[in-house]
């Protein structure tokens, strides 16, 4: 059901592309990041990190480090919570977490903390780091999917497992998800033409600019301050205080500017740990990563090994489809394969239809999100088998997707039956595209994908203060990865009738606000969006108030046009309309301070998908590929700041592109990472990237005020898959496996072995 | 850490040898600083050289030769027009190292006492026929570039010698050179494999030819198949062949996370024919 009060046109500030506010500060240098706060008194914080895959810890002896000069506090697991208790899958994460931020008794990947010294000095940290010895039994270990699903696996926690797994799996197997509907058996055998393909991808990382870095402050008296580059400080907050045994309240967190987030700021890694050597230190702790730390430690996305199998008759419909995916998200439960499993056939009508995932235990890090977790690697093996069977049956592949695609009304892979979406806009805007129709030149190959995210609402509030001047200060809670700040007081701007430049939106702190999840699922301009709006809706309501009273008329005779209050109608009788700074500049004397509030948990996300075109190149010598030329077409619902929206677009593609050609974490047989450096973890550099056009489709979802839906995930879904059907057509053989790096590609040429 | 700034080479050379532990020269600082910044070593002794009188000149000399300063950058051997006319293949490939910033102090020097086998600028500087001074504690010696790496990470550099000077040869008439290297990416990278090819011609004919490859063996290595597949011929298909062929064969490479050996060892072949074609034109004018 549509907002009653939804507004998808005659907008003055929606739609536009005015600077973000932000600008200035970051072009500037003014801007403060993780690692830019200091504090008096300050220390430096080192953390000590298994060089071993998976090892028992035997003992480990600080008095060395603890006599050093300038060393102030050394900690270890003992110095977190012990009523953390662990339990099987997800209802075990806040111990996982607590397991992850500081090893207990087996160091379970490389990279993995053990310790953490605080001195004066970051170099007298470092030296002290190295100083603390551990001794370990160094224990067999895993890292791939499929071998740790292999009978002869080392078991990396046993009783991890939920009840669903299905009996007789590997322990590492810790987590089941099954969905679908139909017959198989008879969708198959309808079926003119069935392919059925073996897809691998590896662990790729976010690849944010900005390491991890906090600034954090706790007294014995259990009152903190923690300064830290996150998503989401709300969490930041619970999580610390539960890993340190602390009162939720009496730990203020707040959010630094963030230097890209992607899903792997979701989370905590360091600000525990921070936070327990400042309570021992008795000082202010800052601990910032470097960038190895950040790849050995922080969470990449899962890597996957799946099986696909559709079904088509001649005219291009399938008649059944099934894959199975399995994804390792290092030593803890939680790789998202029920969102790549649920995501894999969202975009397709499908009579018959099943998928399965598994979540499996190995010894790497603990996956974090990354950007529509799960969702691209589906994507990556059912788009290329769909372009497999378009190739062998000679269809086109977005006349074939449109002919089976997912539209209002129809049943979902994964069960619900989808609200009103734009899946058949994108395609339809894709196939009218000149992208689509400019004829290839030899040595190219083109390739399409669509893709899918859910998108999230999630608990959110936020607050707008109106200031004497006319001016607002709108306060929200959810920190700013993609231009936010901007989009809100846009939505602020526009339901108050005031300028954009009047209002300044700033994420506030967790004790300025109630708690607002974090800035993740394509969420916050959907749901700090409608928040805004609802606020300021607030805001205009007792504006609306005051005016009746200095009118002497009913408050519901008064409405809000243009930036003034006004009487509704001629029986309000006649009174010149009242302008916002008019009722701001006397609110002290008539009721006071006017705020406007709005806190719930909005439920009307509206999912989203996408169709990506890519042309690319590959050199039959070398194996090298270089994309040509990049289409996103996209539906957003409402573009509120059209440029960011497109920012989102091309960001998605510009990471899609990583992940397809070059971008994976590289495991020596010791297991441990190789490539822990940006030099030989390959994310692209600009110059690898062609001027990436956008297409912004605009089916309003029905569950926010104008209409939006959230942008920023749904951008990574397609890449892989379109990239590797461009690829797989410009080499004329289908690749299966990424990254599609030279080597892997010469290989699948039959080049050489 | 001592830090010293020697007036001399001398100076440096006497520093240099009297020092206990770890020592290392400092000029443009672009592997030297990386390592100390990672923790990979902590030198005892840093001795930075680039304030030595000269020590970024570059100069053309009376007989056609050039001597470069052990502190000449990348980015001033790029902007030197002459020394690209003469020397295009060296200068391109410095100038393939690292980013803007990197250029502006990145060295040759530094590239090849830094004993990477990947190092760009060395597979050039071999193929150029490049000497360099080595100074030390018994004077002064000129020595071809190839006698300089020993291993990754290490060089035939005695304790307390030092590069004073790089020398690259007169360009003659009819000559030319050109360096490639295969990167999955665009640029920011490092060579998978490097080759370098300096050819000299009468007509159409080769008549010298110096090949080297980088990042397939421990070091770069000069491989004489290769040049005498293509001397004597007007770089026709079959000599191309045979070249491929000689550069392949010459390949002693490892697996690792930058390549694997096949590929290595393919991707040679592909680039000294691509390198010999561009040495070729340029010799032809």
């Amino acid at each position: 059901m549509a907002l009653d009060s939804q507004k998808t046109d005659g907008f003055k500030q929606v739609g536009t592309r005015p600077d973000r506010p932000d600008g200035v500060d970051k072009v500037t240098g003014r801007a403060r990041f993780g690692a830019d706060m200091t504090a008096p008194g300050m220390l430096w914080g080192a953390i000590v990190r298994s060089p071993h895959a998976h090892a028992r810890i035997v003992k480990i002896d600080t008095s060395k480090a603890e006599a050093m000069d300038g060393v102030k506090a050394v900690v270890t697991r003992a110095d977190f919570s012990t009523s953390v208790a662990p339990a099987r899958g997800m209802r075990g994460e806040m111990w996982n977490t607590l397991e992850n931020v500081m090893a207990g008794e087996t160091a379970l990947y490389d990279g993995h903390a053990v310790a953490a010294v605080a001195a004066t000095s970051a170099l007298a940290a470092r030296d002290a780091m190295k100083a603390i010895e551990v001794e370990y039994e160094v224990l067999p270990h895993v890292t791939d999917v499929d071998k740790a699903m292999a009978e002869d696996a080392p078991v990396i926690r046993a009783d991890t497992a939920e009840a669903s797994v299905p009996e007789g799996m590997h322990p590492n197997v810790v987590r089941y998800h099954e969905s679908g509907h139909g017959d198989l058996g008879a969708g198959f055998a309808e079926a003119d033409l069935v392919v059925e393909e073996h897809f691998v991808t590896e662990a790729t990382h976010q690849g944010y600019i900005e390491p991890h870095a906090c600034l954090a402050t706790l007294g014995g008296d259990g009152k903190g301050e923690l300064w830290c580059c996150t998503q989401g400080h709300w969490n930041v907050q619970k999580v610390c205080a539960a890993l340190l045994d602390l009162e939720t309240s009496q730990l203020r967190v707040t959010a630094s500017e963030i230097g890209g987030g992607f899903g792997g700021k979701t989370t905590v890694f360091i600000e525990p740990v921070a936070l327990a050597l400042s309570r021992k230190a008795n000082k202010p702790v800052k601990v910032v990563m470097t960038r190895s730390e950040v790849f050995r430690a922080s969470g990449p996305t899962a890597s996957t090994s799946m099986d696909i199998r559709i079904g088509m008759k001649k005219d291009g419909t399938i008649t059944a489809a099934s894959g199975v995916f399995r994804c390792q998200g290092g030593a803890f439960p939680g790789a998202p394969m029920e969102f790549t499993a649920m995501c894999a056939f969202a975009p397709y009508n499908l009579k018959n239809v099943s998928q399965i995932g598994y979540d499996v235990m190995t010894n790497r890090p603990k996956q974090a999100a990354y950007r529509a977790p799960g969702s691209p690697m589906a994507a990556f093996a059912v788009e290329s088998v769909i372009d497999e069977l378009c190739n062998k049956l000679d269809l086109d592949t977005i006349d074939t997707r449109l002919k089976n695609a997912s539209k209002e009304g129809t049943q979902a892979s994964f069960g619900p039956k989808w609200d009103r979406i734009g899946l058949v806009e994108t395609l339809e805007a894709a196939k009218a595209h000149p992208h689509y129709s400019e004829p290839l030149k030899p040595g190219q190959g083109r390739g399409i994908s669509c893709g899918f995210w859910f998108n999230h609402g999630g608990e959110t509030a936020v607050s707008l203060a109106l200031s004497e001047d006319g001016t607002a200060q709108l306060a929200v809670g959810t920190p700013d990865i993609g231009g936010s700040r901007a989009s809100m007081a846009m939505m602020a701007a526009e339901e108050l009738g005031i300028p954009y430049e009047n209002v300044r939106c700033t994420v506030v702190d967790t004790a300025s606000l109630g708690y607002n999840e974090i800035s993740h699922g394509s969420r916050v301009t959907y749901a700090s969006g409608l928040a805004t709006i609802k606020a300021a809706r607030d805001a205009v309501k007792k504006l609306c108030a005051r005016a009746a009273a200095k009118w002497g008329i009913p408050e519901d005779a008064v409405k809000w046009e243009d930036g003034c209050a006004v009487p509704s109608g001629p029986n309000a009788g006649e009174h010149d309309p009242m302008p916002l700074a008019k009722i701001t500049a006397k609110m002290g004397a008539t009721g006071g301070p006017i705020v406007g509030h709005f806190e719930a948990t909005p439920e009307g996300a509206g999912v989203s998908f996408a169709t990506h075109i890519v042309d690319a190149e590959v050199d039959q010598e070398t194996g090298k590929t270089s994309v040509s030329r990049y289409t996103v077409v996209q539906d957003a619902g409402k573009a509120i700041h059209p440029t960011y929206v497109e920012g989102q677009f091309q960001g998605g593609a510009a990471q899609g592109i990583g992940w397809a050609l070059n971008e994976e974490y590289v495991y020596g047989d010791d297991g441990r990472l190789q490539n822990a450096t940006f030099l030989d973890y390959r994310i692209p550099v600009a110059s690898d990237l062609p001027m990436i056009d956008t297409v912004i489709v605009e089916v309003p979802n029905p569950g926010h005020p104008y209409g939006v839906r959230g942008v920023g995930e749904t951008s990574i879904c397609p890449p892989l898959a379109a990239i590797a059907n461009a690829v797989s057509n410009a080499a004329g053989v289908r690749l299966t496996q990424l990254p599609m790096s030279p080597p892997r590609i010469l290989r699948a040429l039959g080049t050489h072995d | 850490m001592q830090y010293h700034t020697p007036a001399t080479f001398g100076d440096a050379v006497a520093i240099a040898s009297g020092a206990e532990g770890v020592t290392r020269f400092l000029a443009g600082g672009t592997d030297v600083l990386v390592q100390l910044r990672s923790d990979l070593v902590e030198p005892d002794n840093l001795i930075d050289i680039k304030r030595v009188p000269g020590a970024s000149d570059i100069t053309k000399n009376p007989d056609g030769s050039w001597t470069l300063g052990v502190a000449a950058t990348g980015a001033e051997m790029s902007e030197h027009a002459e020394l690209g006319r003469d020397w295009p293949g060296l200068v391109e490939a410095m100038d393939l190292i690292g980013s803007t910033q990197v250029q502006g102090r990145a060295t040759l020097t530094g590239n090849l006492c830094n004993g990477s086998p990947a190092a760009d600028s060395v597979p050039a500087m071999f193929a150029a026929g490049v000497t360099v001074s080595v100074t030390g504690p018994d004077g002064m010696r000129q020595v071809p570039v190839e006698q300089i790496p020993a291993g990754p990470g290490k060089t035939n550099l005695a304790k307390g010698e030092l590069i004073s000077a790089v020398h690259v040869p007169a360009r003659r008439a009819g000559g030319g050179d050109a360096y490639l290297r295969f990167i999955p990416r665009t640029e920011m990278d490092i060579a998978v494999v490097g080759c370098g090819v300096n050819l000299a011609l009468n007509g159409d004919t080769i008549t010298e030819a110096r090949v080297a490859l980088g990042a397939v063996a421990p070091t770069v290595v000069m491989v004489p198949d290769a040049a005498a597949a293509i001397v004597g011929t007007t770089l026709d298909d079959a000599a191309l062949a045979k070249l491929s062929e000689a550069a392949a064969a010459a390949c002693n490479p490892i697996d690792d996370k930058r390549g694997t050996i096949a590929f290595r060892t393919h991707v040679a072949g592909v680039l000294a024919r691509r390198v010999a074609r561009i040495a070729y034109d340029r010799a032809k004018g």
